[in-house]
């Protein structure tokens, strides 16, 4: 079921004033819109942080010093390839989603 | 005895919302509404109220500022007219789906065109439906306490809705009347301070003003009337606190002579007092005939009027606005619906006068109760623009 | 205290904050939305501690539909026009409540984000309202993507000349969009303000520090957002960032700071990329033909001289 359909409520569950919580977009996977997904290649990635920083949708997760990379969250990416085409090593491809 | 003071209704509206602690005032110059706001802005500068004054560019910004400091927690005053409640109109309708308890102060002018400064009903009218209360006062005491109490019913937590509190343009707002001014701590006693039920706090972030889809919208509207029409309960035992504290007694239908009366006069505003003393001359002259006015006009109190416009044989329902289009009156549309489904109900009329600034004199009330029982036939011939030259 | 003199911490590579965003994921912009990016930058710049107000347009749909808000900060939409003037309220508010000991002692930021329709157009007279009173805590940012893209693609006053839009069709008597961009930032300068500033997604730590530096001043700031929006432009979504860049590199969106009134230019451009490198990738300016083109070079190159100019007449500012 789609996750727009919890916009129905009764009335009386209503929040006072029609608000909604902080950050609560969350519930809301976009990452099914995505028909190709950013596919990294760690040999390659020197760890500059340009698909974190530019991502619009910003589902890159920074693994830290030790790791030394950003990983993508698929919940959420929607497959626009502005990371791959700002990494400046070149190490992330778009690569078709399998259905 | 109370001491009273001699003082123009809107220096007195003003100093409502200066007993009341208001924290923001947003306002826009607009004839007859500029004295309060001038009052209010001298309060500020001279330290008796310690408030924020924005003095917006326009009326959309002063209803869109309130809206803001309301959200953000702020005890909000505003006042306007006319063009001014027009150009509003639009943050109007949004401020009680959002439920932001703030004062508007109406002092009513007609609408353009032609552009006209005095008064009628006309600018309350477009936000009949908005999801405000509505209160109307018809004399300067009225004012100063139906402010107060907008403060108070509209920050209720049961209710948490914007108010208007509607005075007649010129007829009312400018008259220097005896006001009986409450002490500042009998005030704050009866308004504690306000404790808001959403608010703009970094500390507990929420988001407000959201799309509602088709999925939502109908619900949000109609959690809205709920609260809207459940607040008349509130209305009344805020009217009844009032009296405790302060000694002076408010209905929400309030009449004159009304009981066993033949026809009834119905009204809102400060025409009431011209037609109670023409009613006072029409029952020495042995007319059975009294009066019936409408306080809260928002939520419509159905209840009330109902009762005490059955036992009535003519009721004559006075509109100060032209509906275009329509066989009647926005004050009369509403009473005839209410009547419709009663058993023996009373003939309805509806007489329009007033209209930008024009005399309402005692004769016209004369006029319309001697018209009222002589009109016969279908509801929508019952209908009068009085002393139109045409 | 002069604009130049506000005390902030700028954020450098290393300093780039690595926590959560104040914009949750989830929200609703399209694939490469330049929009969204900037806001999500800017948010970043800002953490936690400020307000947002937002104009009706794509980024109030996308991020607040009920019941779910992608907002991490307190947030208010109201209407289309308004968003100056309900934050001159939140603003005004925090003031009084501060001063009667109800709100904490600390500066909050009031944050106005708007479009460029919102901005320019249907809300220049509540925004010209706002900074010509001189807001002590409040910050307007226009994020223009050059149409009113949330309705369909009609055109703005931001709109480039020559773009092709839903209100402005290129057709046989028409060259699209036939009127030059408004400039909104010399207008809230015009105002009298401590700040204003452009700034550009693609110059990510330029932009954020802008800011933050609007955050430090006390007085209104204004910030004029390039907003790249692949899906009205007609682009590519992955170009996004790229249109950002090469806007800046062209000359055809400088991105300057104007302090107390002085102007500093933050990229100097001597060799400017071709304008046709910005122009290719948009099919919103396909029916573009080489004197279009040649005409669009020269009105771009004098603006930006212009701005040169003023940011010449300045040279002591310690703004840069």
């Amino acid at each position: 079921m789609p996750k727009e359909i919890d916009a129905l409520q009764k009335v009386g569950d209503l929040p006072i004033g029609f608000t909604a919580k902080p950050g609560s977009t969350l519930e809301f996977k976009t990452g099914d819109w995505r028909s190709v997904r950013p596919k990294l290649d760690r040999e390659k990635c020197i760890y500059c942080g340009f698909c974190y920083i530019y991502c619009p949708d910003g589902v890159y997760q920074d693994m830290g010093d030790k790791e030394k990379w950003y990983k993508p969250d698929f919940d959420y990416c929607k497959g626009c390839g502005v990371c791959a085409h700002q990494c400046p090593k070149k190490c992330i491809e778009m690569v078709l989603e399998e259905v | 005895m109370a001491k009273l003071v001699g003082m123009e209704v809107s220096v007195a509206v003003a100093e409502a919302a200066r007993l009341c602690d208001t924290d923001v005032v947003a306002a826009y110059p607009i004839t007859p509404q500029t004295h309060i706001v001038e009052h209010l802005s001298e309060l500020v500068a001279n330290g008796h109220l310690d408030a924020e004054y924005i003095p917006v560019e326009s009326e959309q910004s002063a209803m869109s500022s309130c809206i803001g400091a309301a959200a953000a927690g702020a005890r909000t005053f505003t006042a306007t007219s006319s063009q001014g409640l027009a150009l509003m109109n639009e943050m109007v309708f949004i401020a009680p789906v959002l439920r932001l308890p703030i004062v508007l102060a109406i002092a009513n002018r007609a609408l353009s065109a032609p552009i006209n400064i005095w008064n009628d009903h006309s600018d309350i009218m477009t936000i009949r439906d908005s999801g405000w209360i509505s209160l109307f006062a018809e004399n300067g005491q009225e004012a100063l306490d139906m402010t107060i109490l907008s403060f108070r019913i509209g920050e209720d937590p049961r209710v948490s809705l914007p108010v208007t509190m509607n005075i007649d343009g010129f007829t009312l707002s400018h008259f220097i009347e005896p006001i009986d001014m409450p002490e500042i701590e009998a005030v704050r006693k009866f308004l504690p301070p306000w404790k808001p039920l959403v608010q703009l706090d970094i500390g507990a972030p929420i988001s407000i003003g959201l799309l509602g889809t088709p999925e939502s919208y109908t619900e949000a509207r109609k959690a809205t009337d709920n609260v809207l029409v459940a607040s008349k309960p509130v209305v009344v035992e805020s009217f009844e606190a009032f009296k405790a504290q302060f000694g002076r007694e408010y209905k929400v239908v309030e009449t004159y002579k009304a009981e066993g009366a033949e026809t009834l006069l119905l009204t809102m505003g400060s025409i009431s007092e011209t037609a109670m003393t023409a009613i006072d001359e029409m029952r020495e002259a042995g007319e059975s005939v009294g009066l019936v006015r409408i306080r809260l006009w928002r939520p419509f109190p159905s209840e009330e009027l109902l009762k005490v416009l059955l036992p009535a044989k003519n009721v004559a329902v006075i509109d100060r606005h032209i509906m275009m289009g329509t066989p009647d009156g926005p004050v009369a549309v509403e009473v005839k619906s209410l009547l419709y489904d009663a058993p023996n109900r009373p003939n309805v009329s509806n007489f329009v006068l007033g209209l930008g600034g024009r005399d309402v004199t005692r004769d016209d009330f004369k006029y319309i109760t001697k018209r009222a029982k002589e009109f016969k036939g279908s509801p929508s011939a019952r209908y009068e623009l009085v002393g139109v030259w045409e | 205290m002069r604009a130049a003199e506000a005390q902030y911490v700028k954020l450098t590579p290393k300093t780039f904050p690595k926590g959560p965003d104040s914009l949750a994921s989830g929200h609703r912009a399209c694939q490469g939305c330049g929009e969204v990016l900037a806001l999500r930058l800017m948010m970043k710049a800002l953490g936690t501690d400020f307000i947002a107000v937002s104009a009706t347009g794509c980024m109030e749909v996308c991020t607040a539909p009920f019941p779910q808000s992608a907002w991490r900060v307190p947030w208010i939409h109201v209407a289309f026009e308004n968003a100056a003037a309900v934050a001159s309220g939140v603003e005004s508010a925090l003031h009084a409540l501060r001063r009667k000991k109800r709100a904490p002692e600390k500066r909050i930021p009031v944050v106005a984000f708007a479009g460029d329709g919102g901005t320019a157009d249907i809300g220049i007279q509540a925004l010209s309202g706002a900074l010509e009173r001189q807001h002590e805590d409040f910050i307007y940012v226009c994020l223009d993507n050059e149409a009113y893209m949330n309705t369909g693609i009609q055109r703005s006053s931001e709109t480039p000349f020559g773009a092709n839009t839903t209100t402005s069709p290129s057709g046989t008597k028409s060259k699209g969009q036939n009127t030059w961009k408004k400039n909104m930032a010399a207008i809230a300068a015009a105002h009298g303000i401590p700040y204003v500033a452009t700034g550009s997604p693609a110059y990510h730590l330029d932009l954020m520090n802008k800011i933050r530096r609007a955050a430090a001043v006390h007085g209104p700031a204004y910030l004029h957002v390039y907003a790249p929006c692949p899906t009205g432009w007609r682009m590519k979504p992955e170009l996004s960032v790229e249109s950002a860049k090469l806007v800046v590199t062209t000359r055809i969106f400088p991105i300057y700071e104007v302090l107390d009134g002085e102007y500093v230019l933050n990229r100097k451009i001597d060799n400017p990329t071709p304008i046709e490198d910005y122009l290719k990738i948009q099919g919103r300016f396909k029916h573009l033909k080489p004197e279009d083109i040649d005409y669009i070079r020269g009105r771009v190159n004098q603006e930006y001289e212009r701005i040169e100019r003023l940011a010449a007449a300045f040279p002591v500012s310690a703004g840069a």
